[in-house]
């Protein structure tokens, strides 16, 4: 008998056992839901399959009588653009000033200290100045998801840039490079890829980012529905609009993950298949 | 005029002296290698040579005027590791060199700009026998592959002198034999200056053409870090010796410290 430590799953029994938790969990969601709608079949707080998949059906596909708008992809348009637009805003701004403060020793003695108090601050907490400087608007939203993802980024961009082996940095000067060069052949593509990977992980948060402020105030989104509709116990929309949400943020990273590998083939060099 | 002089330099680090008394002259041409126990300063030298470590005291000079205090293209250089740029394939690695100095601004040359680029790269890359791998990247390279780049590089800069850093420490002995006779021929053909450091005495002897064992002269057990190292031998070696001859050279001399210990 070998030891457990050396025991690995097949291919085909490692996909069986990953299933296995997601099947133990809807036995067990589909046996308490059962058992409540028996006592009282009008319970609204463990709907069957088929009542969440006939409400998520009804609100992909029925147009708003008075707007025409069809309110799923309302809320998805609406959500999705506001989290591009924040973590693309906070993607740059991390790349630029992690760059320059993790190759410049001098900007980096200027700025670090700012970042690591500004990354302190809970970006919920800016929330209501946020609402007052910028309006309920869509301003509000994006500036509180790039606030809240800019400094981590910055960190991770300048804590790699640091962490280059100097023996590139000096190599790069024997060839006659300046500083300027230095930042955009050296320091640039070496860092783009690990903006992504830090973009991957940075996103988690970006999304509580959002839904926190369409929670507070919006008009709609997919963070506002499940808000409004909390109102009315509405489990059989509430549950299919995680299980949306979690679909688009997976959609997300998987993107970015996708691109890196595409991209920078001699990043991902090494890596197991589960990138 | 020689080529690379020192007088009465010196490196320390606050109380902690690392060399001391160094005085030599390099002519155009001299493959000198640097032997010595670990921790005895040969790598210090050599980042003063790059510009990277200042000197504390005394004069080291090159073509008559000061060492740069940065590293610059009159000087190339090849670490053990850590010298190609993983993010490029080979021949992107280098054309670099021709990028950097033609495109000013973007270090990125396009056109017929790059087409020059590229066949002077292809030249360099066929002379260490890579040709075969140009579009690679680093870590699809062996060991030895990713050395023979990092000489293609360095030497696209004409640098004045080459300075290598155990440059085949980290080779297997029959990888290491094929590189001696690389570094040897490119030595030759193109006139270079090499400062090699190096662990292994018997490749010091095969490649140098002048060999320098850094030690400690004086030595206070009271306070090991009162005196520096210096250059204690400085052989001058014809081709033809046997290398077993140095072992005679060194017991004459009397050399009874770390460096036999370690080296022989």
């Amino acid at each position: 008998m070998k030891r457990f430590i050396n025991l690995t799953p097949s291919r085909g029994s490692r996909w069986l056992l990953g299933l296995l938790p997601f099947l133990l969990l809807a036995v067990l969601y589909m046996s308490l839901s059962s058992a409540r709608l028996a006592e009282n079949p009008d319970d609204r707080l463990l709907p069957t399959p088929s009542k969440m998949a006939g409400s998520f059906y009804h609100l992909a596909t029925v147009e708003n009588a008075r707007t025409g708008e069809v309110l799923l992809w309302t809320d998805t348009f609406a959500s999705l653009e506001r989290i591009v637009i924040g973590v693309s805003i906070s993607a740059l701004i991390g790349l630029i000033v992690g760059i320059l403060s993790g190759g410049l020793p001098m900007v980096r003695a200027k700025l670090s200290p700012l970042i690591t108090v500004v990354s302190l601050i809970p970006p919920m907490a800016i929330l209501p100045i946020l609402f007052i400087a910028f309006g309920t608007g869509e301003a509000s939203k994006i500036a509180l998801i790039a606030i809240g993802v800019t400094p981590f980024l910055i960190r991770d961009l300048q804590g790699h840039a640091i962490r280059l082996p100097d023996e590139q940095l000096i190599k790069a000067q024997t060839l006659g490079a300046s500083s300027w060069q230095v930042l955009l052949r050296v320091l640039l593509p070496q860092l783009t890829p690990r903006l992504l990977n830090a973009t991957r992980l940075a996103l988690g948060t970006a999304w509580l980012f959002l839904i926190a402020a369409e929670a507070i105030a919006a008009q709609e989104g997919l963070g506002y529905r499940i808000f409004l509709v909390r109102r009315y116990l509405s489990m059989d929309i509430i549950l299919p609009y995680v299980a949306w949400i979690t679909l688009l943020a997976f959609l997300l990273d998987q993107l970015l993950a996708w691109t890196s590998r595409l991209a920078f083939p001699w990043y991902h060099a090494g890596e197991g298949d589960n990138a | 005029m020689s080529l690379l002089a020192a007088k009465r330099l010196e490196k320390h680090y606050g109380h902690h002296v690392v060399l001391e008394n160094l005085n030599f002259s390099v002519e155009p041409g001299e493959f000198v290698t640097l032997v010595g126990a670990s921790g005895c300063g040969k790598t210090t030298f050599l980042k003063m040579l790059l510009g990277t470590e200042a000197t504390s005291r005394g004069s080291l000079t090159l073509d008559d005027k000061p060492i740069p205090n940065e590293p610059g293209p009159d000087r190339g250089v090849v670490f053990q590791k850590y010298s190609v740029f993983p993010h490029l394939t080979v021949l992107g690695n280098v054309m670099i060199a021709d990028e950097l100095h033609s495109a000013r601004f973007l270090g990125k040359s396009f056109g017929a700009a790059r087409r020059r680029a590229i066949d002077t790269a292809r030249a360099r890359i066929d002379e260490v026998g890579l040709s075969h791998a140009l579009n690679k990247y680093p870590h699809e390279l062996s060991g030895g592959m990713q050395q023979r780049l990092a000489i293609a590089q360095a030497l696209m800069m004409r640098p004045r002198i080459l300075l290598l850093d155990e440059p085949f420490g980290a080779l297997d002995p029959g990888i290491r034999q094929d590189m001696h006779g690389l570094i040897n021929r490119l030595w030759k053909e193109q006139e270079l200056t090499i400062f090699m450091i190096t662990h292994d005495l018997k490749e010091a002897f095969e490649l140098g053409t002048r060999l320098w064992v850094f030690d400690k002269t004086r030595h206070d057990p009271q306070a090991p870090e009162a005196y520096g190292a210096t250059i204690t031998y400085d052989l001058p070696i014809s081709r033809d010796r046997a290398s077993t001859a140095l072992k005679e050279v060194l017991q004459k001399g009397g050399l009874q410290t770390h460096t036999e210990e370690t080296l022989l």
